[in-house]
């Protein structure tokens, strides 16, 4: 893997708008009359990844897909480096279940590839799929493939897109130990090329193995924002210290 | 790439089937008749040969007379020929046909069950159509406007009956075909007037026989009309005047009375003496 | 008997027959092909666009799948017959009108199945079509694309039942002979003249024909499942 994409290159020369910083401000987000997430205020800017940290129903994946644009706010702002609307192509997105088009392996990374505007060219499917490990699956149906390929293979077309950031959403909550290290390891790897990373995740270990900064939420509210040693040894608020000490934050 | 290509030839395909029609101005005339003219085989026989001589393809659309006249009317034939003189007259008069030429006549039979349960056999049609109607048996009538039940119709009348008006019970109709009628005929035990042509080509004839027949009452003119140009330009006006030449010269009269079936004249042409 | 003549004129490859059934199959094939043309993208269109109406239209639409065989026959009658708005056309009584009778038939069972299909299809798809950020056109040709299988089946369905109506190709074909009489109006018509054997061969050859669709429905089904899963 390159150590910066073409992409990152040419933001960091200027010739192409970088969304980020992402600022979100006053942000709220209502699903009919269930309140979600409440006053968020954040700024994520470019650098190692931030982790969305924090117990099940807090909003993480909701707060993620904001970022990405997938959804909009209720009320408040966001804005991509002061611009309302985010470039295309700046970002992609990993869902928990990631879904498979009902095509081989490597016909799911070379529409990845047309649709980030880029040729389905074989050699390069061939080099993104021996990123994630799967070199040699080109035929497979995709949807035969067990949970920790499809996740890979997930991975595999979001890198395509040669994104600036990439926001994955609880990427290993059901994989297996050894499909999780697996996970783990592409995302690290990514992470240290120039890619942004922004992922969800309520697993306390996996935040202190991948995240930089940690953003912890519960029950809609952004409850503390830290660099990750801060974080985890000496959390400031009363919920984060329960929950780094693994009780239950009700 | 691809789903251009075959859009384009998708599209092609649509253009020439819907154009393909009046594109070719193919050699043919359509005829509304009757489905008793078309079951009986003869224009299997005929238009062969008027298609060798002329080189005219003739499409028969076989109907009940009443829906071959609606046919001819909305313009959808070019010719039309049924038996049903009273109904033909009103459609040259209402302008709809050229005009009326008299081909040939068949004959009706009244089909019953061999054991014969209202004791006809033998009898005139108006006495036995009587006796049918004292003794309540069972009577199947096509009931859907066809020469043939116009002609059924005009027999009771003159029986001075009207089992159509009634409804009595033992009186069936079916709305469909002189096969169907027959048909039911046999699987009824009943008795039904049929076309002798539909009868000899039937072929499930099982308990069923000819009860009367040769009654004078029971002869079936034929006619054929050109349907006006005047009323619809389209029509083929040359072809459908050379179909009805042939039909009533000495070659198409010939054919007609030639065509048998197991050995029986069916059809009696009669252009020069018939009215 | 009946029967054993019936298996003679099919395995002697009567000529009579197999013109029937040549026919048959153009006329049904044809309208197979126009009406997917029409009721994949139109029930695509339903499936992924919000527009006013669209409840109503879907419930329309699967309404239509259970239209009388002859109502269509009458309507399309009405419509090309030279006295109806079509007239000046001259398709009535011809192939080109059985063709256009089918197609309206099972247009809709197309259209109201694969819009089912592909909204479903859509619910699965619909998050990470929109993160890839896919066009609307991109997203149509997906869709149709994932769902072939589901498709196929779909008109293999259609096809079938255009194969096996009677009432609309009667009433805008004419049953005339050796131009408009295909292997339902046949069978009917040499029934109610009694001539069985014909009939019942022709009946045969049907019955194979939509088994034979049939089998090939299941056997997309079972290649789907091992390959795309």
């Amino acid at each position: 893997m390159l150590d910066r994409t073409a992409h990152n290159v040419a933001i960091g020369a200027g010739v192409v708008g970088s969304d980020l910083p992402i600022r979100l401000t006053g942000v709220d987000y209502r699903a009919g009359t269930v309140s979600i997430l409440c006053g968020i205020d954040l700024e994520i800017s470019a650098g190692l990844p931030t982790v969305l940290l924090g117990p099940n129903g807090s909003g993480k994946t909701t707060l993620l897909k904001l970022v990405m644009g997938l959804i909009a706010p209720t009320a408040g702002t966001i804005t991509y480096n002061g611009r309302e609307r985010p470039t295309p192509g700046s970002r992609a997105f990993v869902f928990q279940k990631p879904m498979m088009l009902r095509r081989s392996v490597a016909a799911n990374v070379a529409y990845a590839l047309k649709a980030a505007g880029r040729r389905p060219d074989r050699l390069e499917i061939a080099r993104l799929l021996a990123e994630v490990g799967l070199a040699g699956m080109e035929d497979r149906p995709a949807r035969k493939l067990s949970g920790g390929e499809q996740q890979r293979l997930a991975l595999a077309r979001v890198l395509a897109r040669e994104p600036e950031v990439l926001f994955l959403d609880e990427p290993t909550a059901s994989l297996d130990p050894a499909s999780t290290k697996a996970v783990e390891d592409i995302v690290a790897r990514v992470a240290r090329s120039g890619v942004k990373i922004v992922m969800t995740t309520h697993d306390l270990g996996q935040a202190r193995r991948l995240a930089s900064e940690v953003v912890f939420l519960a029950k809609g509210r952004l409850i503390e924002r830290a660099p990750a040693e801060a974080f985890f040894t000496q959390p400031a608020t009363d919920e984060a210290r329960r929950f780094v000490a693994g009780e239950l934050v009700l | 790439m691809r789903i251009r290509f075959l859009a384009f030839a998708a599209a092609l395909a649509v253009a020439s089937w819907l154009t393909a029609p009046a594109v070719a101005q193919d050699k043919s005339i359509i005829v509304s008749s009757t489905t008793s003219t078309q079951d009986s085989g003869l224009f299997g026989y005929i238009l062969p040969k008027f298609k060798e001589k002329t080189g005219i393809d003739v499409k028969v659309v076989a109907q009940g007379t009443g829906q071959a006249l609606d046919t001819a009317r909305r313009g959808d034939a070019d010719v039309v020929f049924v038996h049903a003189k009273a109904q033909e007259e009103k459609f040259v008069a209402e302008g709809w046909g050229v005009k009326r030429y008299p081909v040939m006549y068949n004959d009706f039979v009244l089909i019953g069950p061999k054991s014969d349960p209202a004791k006809v056999k033998g009898k005139d049609i108006l006495s036995a159509l009587k006796a049918i109607h004292d003794a309540g048996a069972p009577f199947v009538s096509r009931g859907d406007k066809s020469g043939t039940h116009a002609a059924e119709l005009r027999l009771w009348k003159e029986a001075e009956l009207d089992p159509a008006g009634s409804k009595p019970s033992w009186y069936r109709e079916i709305g469909q075909g002189m096969g169907a009628a027959l048909n039911t005929a046999n699987a009824m035990g009943a008795y039904v007037l049929a076309d002798r042509g539909t009868w000899i080509s039937f072929k499930n004839k099982e308990q069923l026989e000819i009860l009367v027949e040769g009654d004078e009452r029971l002869f079936n003119q034929y006619g054929v009309i050109l349907v006006n140009p005047e009323k619809h330009p389209h029509v083929k006006k040359e072809y459908g005047q050379q179909f009805i030449d042939w039909l009533i010269s000495d070659e198409g009269q010939q054919a007609i009375a030639e065509y048998k079936i197991e050995g029986q004249q069916l059809f009696f042409p009669n252009a020069k003496s018939g009215s | 008997m009946e029967a054993s003549s019936a298996l003679e004129l099919i395995l002697t490859g009567d000529a009579t027959l197999f013109a029937i059934v040549r026919l048959s199959l153009l006329v049904t094939l044809s309208a197979t092909f126009f009406a997917a043309l029409i009721g994949l993208p139109l029930g695509a269109i339903v499936a992924l666009t919000n527009f006013p109406g669209r409840h109503a239209v879907i419930v329309v639409l699967n309404g239509l799948m259970g239209l009388p065989p002859v109502v269509v026959g009458l309507l399309v009658f009405l419509l090309l017959s030279r006295s109806g708005p079509l007239g000046p056309l001259g398709l009535l009584f011809t192939p080109t009108a059985m063709v256009i009778a089918q197609t309206v038939l099972i247009t809709p069972i197309i259209a109201a199945l694969s819009r089912q299909v592909i909204e479903d299809l859509w619910t699965e798809y619909r998050e990470e079509l929109m993160a890839m950020e896919v066009g609307p056109l991109t997203r149509v040709k997906t869709l149709l694309w994932d769902a072939r299988y589901s498709l196929v089946t779909i008109l293999l369905a259609g096809f079938g039942r255009a194969a096996a109506e009677v009432g609309a190709v009667m009433i805008v074909g004419g049953n005339i002979e050796n131009f408009t009489r295909v292997m339902t109006t046949t069978i009917a018509l040499e029934t109610s003249k009694g001539n069985l054997p014909l009939a019942i061969g022709l009946g045969m050859v049907l019955i194979t024909l939509i088994i034979f669709v049939n089998a090939l429905a299941w056997a997309v089904r079972r290649w789907s499942e091992a390959h795309a899963g």
